[in-house]
């Protein structure tokens, strides 16, 4: 049985498709990377799993299961149990996710007083430990430090040793290193991989950086405009991409460009709430496509394991079959 | 003026700009050295990439570049003239040859203006164009960034990130100039929307013989556009060299550490992951020294009290420009790292 099961997902704002009808799977000790531009709703999936989305948003799917239990149909209270422990998340910009008002060590105790409850000793050495776990230099003294006075890469640090304070099971991490620099990302990157290996967890990778989830994700998930275009296996949909939007992303990086030559830029922009296409909503940027793409909205090919949503998936030349 | 000098655009030497910061009452000023002795020459149609963690200094470097602020002390010539000496009528009238672009599009464009009124003020402030000159101008430069006409109406709220850097681009070309500054111009976009910004950089490169100091921290944006880069950590030049000197033949342990922490698609580029320790010193209280040899592996007794000068590197010529301020390379202390091992 997988950790995570979605099968399609949707969250609608209004008569805005923000998630349109996505289904994946995490399973024990994977890491999944999730990739896509902005807008791409990313973002907000993963908030409906946390049961984040608030009104006017509205979640529905034909299965949204952690570990087996139906997290639509169980009570708001036993809900609220679940994620915060056996399912955490760690959220984009670690400036503005801490409370200014609070020390951090009020913040990672709060959580953990909230879960497994225990003496103010026992919180506090828990809290330390953590913090040593994440490798924060001196934690006995850092935990009485308000937000403001840690760097960013220290104040992500803080952000992982609250969510990985109830030993999650679980851990989505929402753009982690986005805000950060280089060097730091490499080390926050690292953490999370050490942490992930040793408890074993289930381990989302939200990221828009290619590089970093090639480097790091066992599946990749590529979405756009709400949409999953393609996923699979990390190596698989990198080297031998089946989608044209994947495909035109990879070109696109400077990385793949020979010397000072001119990008493969795809043309456009990712529609947005009023200038949805009819069909394939790549079917304006796509090189490939067809006046059937332009009226038909594709359907998902392939079983979970390596999904591709087009008319004419490429082959290994990365040329698309008729 | 020999022939290499007819090319050179712009050439600083030895600037600094140091911050005065107030630390209490009777306790002296401390002093912030945000740039400290930073040289360089930009040629006509050439591309200078400045590279470094945020706090290193690169956006003070480009203020400088703009006279947005005066440097403390150093020289800064264009096509020759020295600009930090000049009248502030002559003054006025160079600055509109280094024109600045900005990082983020969102926050850089006047909400309550339209595009052409965007467009159009550095016209209204620096030349006698009449009204419909101005349009034409403008207009025309439009084009050449790939705006269509009906967006000289416009207001910067009605376009997306990618079409509003366009904008802030459109806006530096306005008046013709030789040097464009671009402090972070991609990093607020999305991948396939910045590489249409940067398509669009080199054309205009091509196009006007634009010469650009290209401010990033995203090295693969650097390898892909540059003819010659600087690194920077903490106010002072740590490597300097052309893009090959620097992405093949890296030597300062802080170049190799960036590299390598910056993830790779293809397996067969990464490196073998070099791990820094801690992060990037107060600029307030830096490091005696070498300001890196907190975080470096190779730092030794002579690294934590003498302070590395940028020099040549002195291996065969084919390293000729090269400069490096760190007494390990100097030492031969640092073995070879292989890429693609990791």
């Amino acid at each position: 049985m997988s950790l995570l099961q979605l099968e399609n997902l949707s969250v609608t704002f209004g008569n805005f498709r923000a998630v349109d009808n996505i289904s994946y799977k995490v399973e024990e000790g994977e890491v999944l990377g999730i990739v896509g531009e902005s807008g791409s709703g990313k973002s907000v999936s993963s908030l409906s799993i946390m049961g984040l989305i608030d009104f006017p948003g509205k979640v529905s799917a034909d299965q949204l299961t952690f570990d087996g239990q139906d997290l639509q149909a169980m009570p708001e209270k036993q809900r609220r149990k679940l994620t915060g422990s056996d399912i955490a998340m760690i959220f984009q910009d670690p400036m503005t996710s801490l409370n200014p008002c609070f020390t951090v060590g009020y913040q990672i105790i709060e959580a953990l007083k909230t879960h497994q409850g225990g003496s103010k000793k026992e919180l506090r050495t828990r809290a330390i430990e953590l913090l040593t776990q994440v490798g924060i230099p001196a934690p006995e003294s850092r935990l009485d430090n308000y937000p403001h006075q840690l760097s960013g890469g220290m104040s992500q640090r803080v952000m992982i040793a609250m969510s990985i304070a109830c030993d999650p099971r679980l851990l989505i991490a929402d753009e982690p290193t986005t805000a950060l620099d280089v060097t730091i990302q490499a080390q926050i990157i690292d953490l999370l991989i050490e942490l992930q290996r040793k408890k074993q967890m289930g381990l989302v990778l939200i990221t828009h950086d290619l590089a970093l989830v090639a480097e790091v994700a066992h599946r990749v998930i590529v979405m756009y405009a709400g949409q999953i275009v393609e996923s699979g296996p990390a190596s698989e949909v990198f080297s031998t991409p089946r989608h044209p939007y994947t495909q035109a992303l990879l070109a696109s990086l400077p990385e793949s460009a020979s010397g000072k030559a001119r990008l493969e830029a795809l043309p456009g922009v990712v529609p947005g709430q009023y200038d949805r296409p009819l069909g394939c909503l790549l079917s304006p940027r796509c090189p490939y496509a067809t006046d059937h793409c332009r009226k038909v909205e594709p359907a998902n090919q392939g079983d979970l394991d390596r999904q591709v949503k087009c008319h004419t998936p490429l082959d290994r030349e990365g040329r698309p079959t008729a | 003026m020999n022939q290499s000098d007819s090319k050179l655009i712009l050439k600083a030497e030895d600037l600094k700009q140091h911050y005065h910061v107030k630390q209490g009452l009777f306790k002296p000023d401390a002093v912030v050295k945000a740039v400290d002795g930073i040289s360089f020459n930009l040629e006509k149609g050439k591309t200078l990439a400045v590279v470094g963690e945020s706090g290193c200094g690169k956006s003070t470097l480009g203020r400088m570049l703009t006279m947005i602020e005066t440097p403390t002390s150093g020289k800064l010539a264009h096509l020759g003239e020295d600009l930090l000496t000049l009248s502030a009528d002559a003054q006025a009238k160079l600055r509109q040859k280094i024109q600045i672009i900005f990082q983020n599009p969102y926050g850089s464009l006047n909400p309550r203006k339209k595009i052409g009124a965007i467009l159009e003020e550095p016209l209204v402030i620096n030349t006698k164009l009449s009204k419909t000159e101005r349009k034409e101008k403008a207009l025309a430069i439009m084009a050449k960034v790939g705006l269509k006409a009906e967006h000289y109406d416009r207001y910067p709220h009605m376009f997306s990130g990618g079409q509003r850097q366009r904008i802030a681009i459109a806006r530096g070309l306005m008046l013709d100039p030789n040097v464009i500054v671009a402090d972070e111009p991609v990093s607020a976009l999305d991948v396939s929307v910045q590489a249409q910004v940067l398509n669009l950089m080199m054309d205009l490169q091509e196009e006007f013989g634009l010469s650009y100091v290209f401010i990033s921290h995203d090295l693969s944006v650097v390898e892909h556009i540059a003819d010659d880069v600087m690194v920077m950590y903490l106010g002072k030049v740590v490597e300097q060299g052309t893009r090959e000197q620097l992405f093949e033949n890296p030597k300062h342990p802080y170049t190799l550490a960036l590299l390598s922490s910056t993830p790779q698609l293809s397996p067969d580029k990464r490196r073998v992951r070099i791990k820094l320790q801690g992060e990037l010193p107060s600029p307030l209280n830096p490091p005696s020294g070498c300001a890196f040899h907190g975080r470096c592996s190779y730092a030794n007794d002579r690294c934590k009290t003498e302070t590395p000068l940028l020099r040549l590197d002195d291996q065969a010529e084919q390293e000729q420009g090269h400069m490096i301020a760190c007494h390990a390379v100097e030492e031969n202390r640092i073995e070879a790292i292989e890429v693609g091992a990791a």
